[in-house]
């Protein structure tokens, strides 16, 4: 029989390995679900990992993969605030709708001027839009105790329901010819979020999620606030002993991960989705919780995570073109991605043991 | 705008089919809390049952094997979850949310060759004469069997908790397991099988959206029931009658604004279908307010992970 053993102090050796432990397990458990497809298991995680980055489409798919991870680094920076400090937002995915919504609304407000003002203005409306979203569960929960995990969820399927309202309603392209959607912002060429540099994908959504790394990273290990998130997740009473108000630590970190979703949200929207629609969001808020965890909730391992995550859904569409496996498949792939995470995870805090006889 | 075409008899016919799910997938969820786990994989659960059921039911021919596979199909992945947080003491309130992504994957994963068919019926209780009897034949008498079953599984719920010895040993590994566990029963035990119960009653509550209420499948078809389960505990205060009195109010919120919209009210569609989310909400707020008294009832050992050290 095993058997656990706690260990005196978490090791720091498996926090990192732990993570690839889980990736190479992933594969494992992946290419056996593809092989129960009917598919050749080697070619699918190939097609799926190294095709994007050096097969023969990369010249297309390499750009994709920083288009991909921006807005998974940036929402999943701004969850690991909260995670941190056991404050479970889930509703990223409602808080970036909103952002799309408020910084497209206030930009077609101004359309067609072609004022170099727009722009920013719709990305901190982007970013007011999801930290006042946010702010519904973080005020609900310091005034009235309630649940954040369950309202911010709620906020999802109301943000969507507004979604559509918007995209068919309020929002919706006057000459479009009563398709729903709104205007495309990349045909209006002052607010269009483009690539900065031709071939790498890069847009100004990118260079905020990088930017946003550092941010955090210094935040999280240099300043004082970083060190109130630690000390309160790792104990609430020695947290209050410390100094931190609890209130006002769930309305930061319910803001800071609402802000940064907005600001995803409103810079999709200008970038690669380019217009209002009802199915503008994709997923990115909810994938981006296993970004979170995948990451460690360490800004750099966010990072690293966002790629990856970015790549398994490039490689999945490939797969889906190439192999016919369902698109389904890469979602169940993420999830289980998650799943051996946390299972490795209890090698952080304990050693495996064969158990020997019991001496007395 | 004619209210007149509202027909009371079969507003609340169609309430209590729409509340069936939810309340079985709540009442499942209000024993793993009890039993001091907080599964946030509910709507996984639940949208793997809508498949499984869907899917037997439809290579069978036979909605019962469907039903149990729904069953087994939410216990299979509530065990996943039970493993996770039990034996490898994940962080439930993670474990739970990858249970939900998982489950939503796998069931879209599994259904795709599903969409458009249409299952085989569910019988419906028919007496003779009684099940014709105005008002209360419809009402009470000629639902589909899922509705009086669920009904056996509340009475079972709280009979179970508050009057047998099992109810007691899970209620105590709920308030504190290492009292329990120094008093010799088996805490992981108790919680895996809580785990499993719960699993199986989602799942069962899956299947009765894709082949009683809409009867088809869909993806991502549960829309969030499973999330509202876990609010009707928290209205519930961990009390299993009151999980009838939760369910039905969101039962008669959603048959309210599906009426609202076929009758044409002036409010844009997708306004009315945010009305359950927004009640739930409010609900929530309202029950947890006081939170002395929220908290009086809810499990003290509600989402820690249990060890024993020796």
């Amino acid at each position: 029989m095993l058997r656990l053993e706690r260990r005196i102090e978490p090791s720091r050796k498996m926090v990192s390995i732990t993570p690839l432990l889980a990736v190479v397990l992933t594969m494992l458990a992946g290419g056996l679900l593809f092989a129960l497809l009917g598919k050749n298991p080697v070619e699918a995680i190939r097609i799926i990992f190294w095709d994007p980055l050096f097969g023969q489409t990369a010249f297309y798919t390499r750009p994709q993969l920083l288009v991909k991870a921006a807005p998974l680094i940036l929402i999943a920076l701004g969850l690991s605030f909260g995670f941190r400090a056991n404050i479970f937002n889930i509703g990223a995915e409602g808080q970036y709708i909103m952002g799309a919504i408020f910084g497209g609304g206030v930009g077609l407000a101004f359309y067609p001027s072609e004022s170099i003002f727009i722009f920013p203005l719709m990305i901190l409306c982007g970013a007011l839009g999801g930290i006042l979203w946010a702010m519904i569960p973080a005020i609900l929960k310091t005034r009235f105790n309630t649940n954040e995990i369950l309202v911010s969820l709620m906020l999802v399927y109301v943000a969507e329901n507004l979604l559509a309202a918007m995209s068919l309603g309020l929002l919706r392209n006057p000459e479009g010819r009563g398709f729903p959607g709104s205007r495309n912002f990349q045909e209006w060429d002052s607010v269009f979020n483009a690539e900065i540099w031709t071939g790498t994908g890069a847009h100004y959504g990118v260079l905020t999620a990088f930017a946003a790394v550092v941010l955090c990273y210094v935040v999280l290990t240099r300043h004082l606030f970083g060190f109130h998130i630690q000390v309160s997740g790792q104990s609430a009473r020695a947290a209050k002993f410390a100094g931190v108000s609890p209130n006002w630590l769930v309305v930061a970190c319910l803001g800071i991960a609402g802000g940064f979703a907005g600001l995803a949200g409103v810079f999709e929207l200008t970038g690669p989705a380019g217009q209002i629609s009802i199915d503008f969001n994709v997923g990115y808020g909810f994938t981006a919780i296993i970004v979170a965890f995948l990451g460690r909730l360490h800004p750099v391992g966010i990072m690293l995570a966002g790629l990856l995550m970015a790549l398994t859904y490039i490689g999945g569409e490939l797969a889906q073109f190439q192999l016919g496996v369902p698109a389904a498949s890469i979602q169940v792939f993420q999830g289980m991605l998650l799943f051996f995470l946390l299972a490795v995870d209890i090698l952080v805090n304990f050693k495996i043991r064969l158990k020997t006889r019991e001496t007395a | 705008m004619d209210f007149s075409a509202l027909n009371p008899v079969a507003l609340m016919v169609t309430l209590m089919v729409a509340a069936t799910p939810i309340m079985l997938a709540a009442l499942g969820e209000l024993v793993v809390e009890k039993s001091g786990v907080l599964n946030l994989g509910v709507e996984g659960m639940m949208i793997f049952g809508a498949i499984c059921g869907f899917a037997v039911s439809v290579d069978t021919g036979s909605v019962w094997l469907g039903i149990i596979a729904a069953m087994i199909g939410g216990t299979l992945l509530s065990l996943t979850f039970g493993f996770l947080t039990q034996y490898l003491l994940s962080n439930q309130v993670a474990s739970g949310l990858a249970l939900t992504l998982f489950g939503l994957g796998l069931a879209a994963l599994v259904g795709q060759s599903y969409t458009g068919i249409k299952p085989p019926s569910f019988p419906k209780l028919d007496i003779p004469f009684i099940s014709d009897l105005p008002v209360i034949g419809p009402i009470l008498f000629s639902h589909d069997f899922i509705v009086y079953f669920s009904f056996i599984i509340l009475g079972g719920v709280w009979y179970f908790l508050n009057y047998t010895r099992g109810g007691l040993i899970l209620r105590a590994v709920g308030e504190s397991h290492d009292a329990a566990h120094a008093l010799g029963y088996k805490v992981v035990r108790v919680r895996l099988m809580a785990i499993a119960f719960g699993g199986a009653c989602a799942g069962l509550g899956g299947a009765y959206v894709s082949l009683i209420r809409v009867p088809q499948w869909t993806e991502g078809m549960t829309a969030g029931a499973g999330w509202i389960a876990l609010a009707i505990v928290v209205f519930a205060s961990w009390k299993p009658l009151r999980v009838l009195l939760g369910a039905w109010l969101f039962g008669g919120i959603t048959i309210l604004q599906l009426n609202l919209q076929a009758l044409g009210v002036e409010i844009d569609v997708a306004y009315l279908s945010m009305a359950p989310y927004l009640v739930t909400i409010i609900v929530l707020v309202i029950m947890s307010a006081d939170s002395k008294r929220a908290s009086l009832n809810a499990p003290a050992s509600l989402g820690k992970a249990f060890h024993a050290s020796s």
